[in-house]
């Protein structure tokens, strides 16, 4: 999928899929996601850059039916947390099939959706979501 | 009665609703008027501090107000923490009396929200543009977490917003006033699942004003109603749905909520805890945040909200009511105004003057608010 991500730095295409990019704390050990100049959980500075698993666990999941406020893209959309085997639950948007109900611990994996047209290119506006591992929906 | 106590002198409300044309400043004044003549305050040399909650009052909110009373002249602070906005103007009140630097204080909260989906500043614009900023999704996230760790059912969602909504027909500052039954509750509108429309709160306009004062020997045999604690916290990091609303957080369930800090709080400076309540107004932004907050407000142990409601504890006749003004679910949710709505409440249960929606006897009351921030406030109130 080409296009043009929401930010730069949250998230990369590697060969392997696609892997959110964190941090892990050189202090407490903790991982967090999006990256930061600090440990936003123990306050330690300059925390070690690392690519978070591509792959994870469903945690909560539910559908956004109306467009938030700022958002241009399309509705409904999945939206949840999935756990990361760093000890990480990150907020996503989900990549689900309409008709197929998900359960909490089904393993997921990292993929881009669209989520809207960027302004200056005409581009797609790219953002990271997760998707069933066994589905063929997705990247 | 000590000095350094302090009580409620005079409480007052403006309706929660939609009022069209009629500014935030046009209802605090109303409120704001009416707490100032039930404690006889006069003159404006009486009125030592004002503190305005308010989240999107914009600036100088409070001195508007106090123009429009010809009450300006002393200081005016607005304070800004989101859903508990009033509860940390009261705060802030009551720190302002107990440290003696003044005796009378008024307190206000008013809110004329944007009608709809409410935009915040809250948010980087790439959040949103990426669709990561859907407050009734991560609503409905929390909710269905919470329904796994207590096996709650959408019904159970749904009784909740039975019990608040016929609780708010007996009340005339009430947006919605007609009771729902739970067929039509989970015939709603779908909004995130598993959140019908009628599981939400509506955000709309109103404000509550609440005087203090610092307690005079006489005030123990008058019966007044005594603030005993006015408590605000923040969130402790690495929740991930808590609602600071992080990107990300820990995997781990045993981070204490703010909630659950202000609680504790609250509880150690009133010398008081949940065993002494008698009623309790508390956040139901949603219906599952009600159940939620049995929880971090210790009225219950983890994973047992749903048996407070199923077995009638929490309903207007059980033994500790919840949400008897018909919650946020009939009132309608003005920010900056809710807490202080909450306490004027609380303050007419107490003083046994709240009509069709009195609780026999009650004489130790818990507010509780919460929201993005994360801010929350737990205020107690005895008689
Ligand atoms: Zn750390």
């Amino acid at each position: 999928m080409s296009g043009v991500a929401v930010r730069a730095g949250l998230f990369e295409q590697t060969d392997a899929g696609v892997t959110l990019l964190g941090d892990r704390c050189r202090t407490c050990d903790a991982h967090q996601f999006p990256r930061a100049g600090i440990c936003t959980l123990c306050g330690a500075p300059d925390p070690v850059p690392v690519q978070l698993a591509a792959t994870g666990t469903l945690w909560a999941w539910t559908w956004v039916t109306a467009p938030p406020p700022g958002y241009d893209g399309p509705v409904p959309y999945g939206f949840g947390v999935v756990e990361l085997p760093e000890g990480l639950r990150v907020i996503t948007r989900l990549v689900l099939d309409p008709d197929v109900a998900p359960t909490v611990g089904q393993p997921m994996r990292a993929v881009l959706d669209t989520v809207g047209t960027d302004p200056e290119s005409g581009h797609d506006l790219v953002s990271w979501a997760f998707s069933p591992l066994d589905a063929s929906v997705g990247l | 009665m000590t000095t350094s106590e302090v009580v409620v002198a005079g409480v007052g409300i403006h309706p929660f609703g939609r009022f069209g044309d009629r500014t935030a400043t046009d209802l605090g004044v109303v409120a704001a008027r009416a707490a100032l003549a039930e404690a006889g305050v006069t003159a404006r040399e009486q009125i030592g501090i004002t503190f305005c909650g308010t989240a999107y009052g914009g600036v100088a909110s409070g001195h508007r107000v106090m123009s429009a009373l010809a009450r300006s002249g002393g200081p005016i602070v607005d304070v800004e923490a989101g859903c508990a906005s009033g509860a940390a103007a009261l705060m802030l009140a009551a720190s302002a009396i107990r440290s003696g630097q003044h005796e009378t204080v008024l307190v206000l909260g008013l809110e004329k929200m944007p009608a709809g989906v409410i935009r915040s500043s809250f948010f980087a614009p790439w959040q949103e543009q990426a669709g990561l900023t859907p407050a009734p999704a991560y609503f409905a996230l929390r909710a269905q977490r919470l329904m796994a760790t207590a096996q709650l059912t959408t019904r159970d969602l749904a009784t909740v917003v039975v019990k608040n909504r016929a609780n708010g027909v007996a009340n005339p500052d009430a947006m919605f006033r007609t009771a729902v039954t739970v067929d039509e509750v989970l015939a709603s509108r779908l909004i995130c699942p598993p959140l019908h429309l009628f599981m939400l709160c509506s955000p709309n306009a109103g404000a509550a004003a609440v005087v203090l004062r610092r307690a005079r020997p006489d005030d123990a045999g008058a019966g007044s109603v005594r603030l005993r604690a006015a408590a605000l916290r923040s969130h402790l990091p690495g929740d991930v749905l808590g609602e600071a609303t992080p990107l990300s957080g820990l995997a781990v369930d045993d981070i204490p909520a703010a909630s659950t800090l202000a609680a504790t709080a609250a509880y150690e400076e009133a010398g008081l805890g949940p065993d002494d309540l008698d009623l309790v107004e508390c956040q139901d932004t949603d219906a599952a945040r009600e159940l939620l907050a049995y929880e971090e407000l210790g009225l219950c142990g983890p994973g047992e909200c749903g048996r407070l409601l199923r077995d009638g504890t929490t309903a207007p006749n059980g033994a500790l009511p919840v949400n008897v003004s018909g919650g946020l679910l009939s009132k309608g949710e003005p920010l900056g105004a809710s807490a202080l709505g909450q306490v004027v409440e609380l303050v007419r249960q107490l003083r046994g003057e709240a009509g069709a929606r009195q609780v026999d006897g009650a004489r130790v009351a818990l507010a509780h608010t919460v929201g993005r921030g994360a801010n929350a406030s737990v205020t107690i109130l005895t008689r």
